[in-house]
């Protein structure tokens, strides 16, 4: 029996879901030219959804026989992908007209993944992992072949499918043995049975280990990040933009539901994997990051980067104690690294003239002089990647490095601080040849694209001077999460 | 009666030929056959599973059961997109075979 309460809790997936499915009939009806309506009512259906989310945030449901949670955790979550969804369809609105890719599907296969990602949030059954998982990656297979006569673009698709799907069947097969230890797929019942103390103990471990590999392919973590330069340097640059800050930020969300709900008891198992994990994603993410002079193959390389850090915080997450600094921490980084990353995303769409050219690092040059302005914002968001003072960058690493000295990982952190003085290289890097170089460089300048360019910036400035606000609403989330 | 563990064993010796297969094929549609053999795999463990949980609780639980046919549903939509992927790519460099197709790189 659906009681309305099960309905409740997960209204706006079912909004973003419906919307989506709406506006791929109703785009049937728009001609060609005018794809721009069908944007709109994207945005539009987004924001609805948002303003559901804001309205049920604060409540605590478990819907549909605990199958799906809905609390602090999941309505910071959704509001980082809702957001991240209207900001994608800005940056693609001008773009995919420029590339001659202008169809309406776009708009709908980034809702229907964005109500993958908000489900991922909300899953509180194996199942609902499994099937959320499913949901937020197949559009984003096609959205990343969406440039279908471009090759770079098709073989990208086809690296991502093909790993993703590898990457689905470990989580499977741990989702299976996790259900062999318990014979539960529900995190109540399998959290009641660990803690009873009649799980087989190796089957569990293994099924732990399983889902790691899994969520280690969607959040890029070494060695599990080989994908990620190909497919972020083929993919349309605003399903990239789109990839390195929602994509990550639900794989971070699985991760931290999974495992502090179900595998606290294994973290002396867990815990060295995770550490080896993070400090090789800092360094190799951080090292191969100097050798490129594409920029979407260094942003990407950077995104691993970022997830390492991420990784650094979490790999206390059987510690008690600071398990919650970690998760307000992540939470925050997210935000600061999803504003940071939009931002410098946004300044590749401005700067690439056809389909994935005018991306080397030679192409800034003499963006500094002719637009001062965008190349402001650019030194703003590599000093916020840097993580330099006073911009959203430097908290949110702060606040990483800080729940792994409290968790007592000071090797790791000092491995991080190290990579991080490294990355300062390559991101002043950009900025000296935006502003040092001689350059004569023709930019088309969207109004749209611009808009989430400043934004972004002011954010990163503007926040960093009162960043506990943000990390106060991630506390909040933090509370509710077990 | 066939005990659990030749269940298991069966399970997970399909999942590591999959594996292999993912991993030293070249061929996409040939990838794409291993990964179908992995989640086939999956579903041996968890109906085995379901069924032994099932017996020893003494009365039927959907769980399993659902398992299976969710991931019955979810390969058969992931077959359906790689291989308009494939066939996008075979469109455009008349081969199918992954290691022929390198544009990205760096």
């Amino acid at each position: 029996m659906t009681r309305m309460i099960d309905i409740y809790s997960i209204l706006p997936v079912m909004i973003v879901a419906g919307w989506a499915l709406l506006l791929l009939v109703v785009d049937l009806w728009i001609p060609r030219h005018r794809k721009g309506i069908t944007a709109l009512l994207a945005a539009i259906g987004l924001a609805i959804a948002l303003g559901f989310v804001l309205a049920s945030s604060g409540n605590t449901i478990l819907g549909f026989n605990q199958m799906v949670v809905l609390d602090g955790f999941s309505s910071f979550m959704q509001v980082l992908f809702l957001v991240s969804g209207m900001v994608a369809v800005a940056l693609a609105y001008d773009y995919i007209q420029r590339m001659n890719i202008n169809h309406g599907e776009f708009y709908v296969l980034m809702m229907f993944s964005i109500a993958g990602m908000m489900l991922m949030s909300q899953a509180y059954n194996l199942l609902m992992v499994f099937l959320a998982l499913e949901l937020l990656s197949i559009p984003l297979y096609v959205l990343t072949g969406f440039a279908r006569t471009r090759l770079e673009s098709e073989e990208a698709s086809l690296k991502y499918f093909l790993l993703g799907a590898f990457a689905s069947g470990f989580v499977l097969y741990g989702t299976a043995l996790i259900f062999s230890a318990t014979g539960q797929l529900d995190f109540v019942g399998i959290a009641a049975v660990v803690t009873a103390g009649s799980a087989n103990s190796v089957l569990f471990l293994i099924g732990a280990a399983l889902l790691l590999v899994g969520f280690g392919f969607k959040i890029a973590a070494v060695p599990f990040q080989m994908w990620t330069p190909d497919v972020y340097q083929g993919a349309p640059t605003p399903v990239t933009a789109f990839m390195s800050v929602a994509v990550k930020a639900a794989g971070f969300a699985a991760l931290m539901r999974v495992f502090l709900v179900l595998f606290p008891s294994l973290s002396e198992h867990l815990t060295p994997i995770l550490w080896v994990m993070a400090a090789l994603t800092m360094i190799v993410g951080n090292i191969v990051a100097l050798a490129q002079n594409n920029i979407k193959r260094m942003l990407a390389y950077s995104a691993i980067a970022h997830a390492g850090y991420i990784l650094m915080a979490f790999v206390a997450f059987g510690n008690g104690e600071v398990v919650g600094n970690t998760v307000a921490a992540t939470l925050f980084y997210l935000v600061a690294y999803g504003l940071t990353s939009f931002g410098a995303w946004a300044l590749v769409i401005v700067i690439e003239r056809e389909y994935g050219k005018g991306i080397l690092l030679d192409d800034l040059a003499g963006i500094g002089k002719h637009y001062p302005w965008l190349g402001v914002a650019m030194l703003v968001f590599m000093l916020s990647f840097a993580g330099v003072p006073l911009t959203m960058g430097f908290w949110g690493k702060f606040y990483l490095f800080r729940t792994a000295v409290q968790a007592g990982y000071i090797g790791l952190a000092i491995i991080g601080l190290l990579t991080s003085v490294a990355s300062a290289y390559y991101y002043l890097r950009v900025v000296v040849y935006m502003f040092m170089k001689p350059g004569e460089p023709k930019l088309q300048i969207n109004p749209w694209v611009s808009l989430v360019i400043g934004v972004a910036a002011l954010a990163v400035l503007l926040l960093s001077l009162i960043p506990w606000t943000i990390l106060e609403l991630a506390s909040r989330a933090v509370l509710l999460l077990q | 009666m066939i005990p659990l563990s030749w269940y298991l064993i069966l399970a997970a010796v399909l999942f590591s030929v999959g594996m292999f297969g993912a991993i030293s094929r070249k061929n996409a549609v040939a990838v794409l056959i291993s990964i179908e053999l992995m989640l086939n795999a999956v579903n041996i463990n968890i109906l085995a599973f379901w069924h032994y949980h099932s017996q020893s609780l003494g009365y039927t639980e959907i769980n399993g059961l659902v398992f299976a046919a969710v991931v019955i549903i979810a390969a058969a939509a992931e077959v359906a997109i790689g291989l308009a992927i494939i066939i996008a790519v075979y469109r455009l460099r008349k081969t199918v075979v992954a290691s022929d197709i390198n544009v990205l790189k760096g």
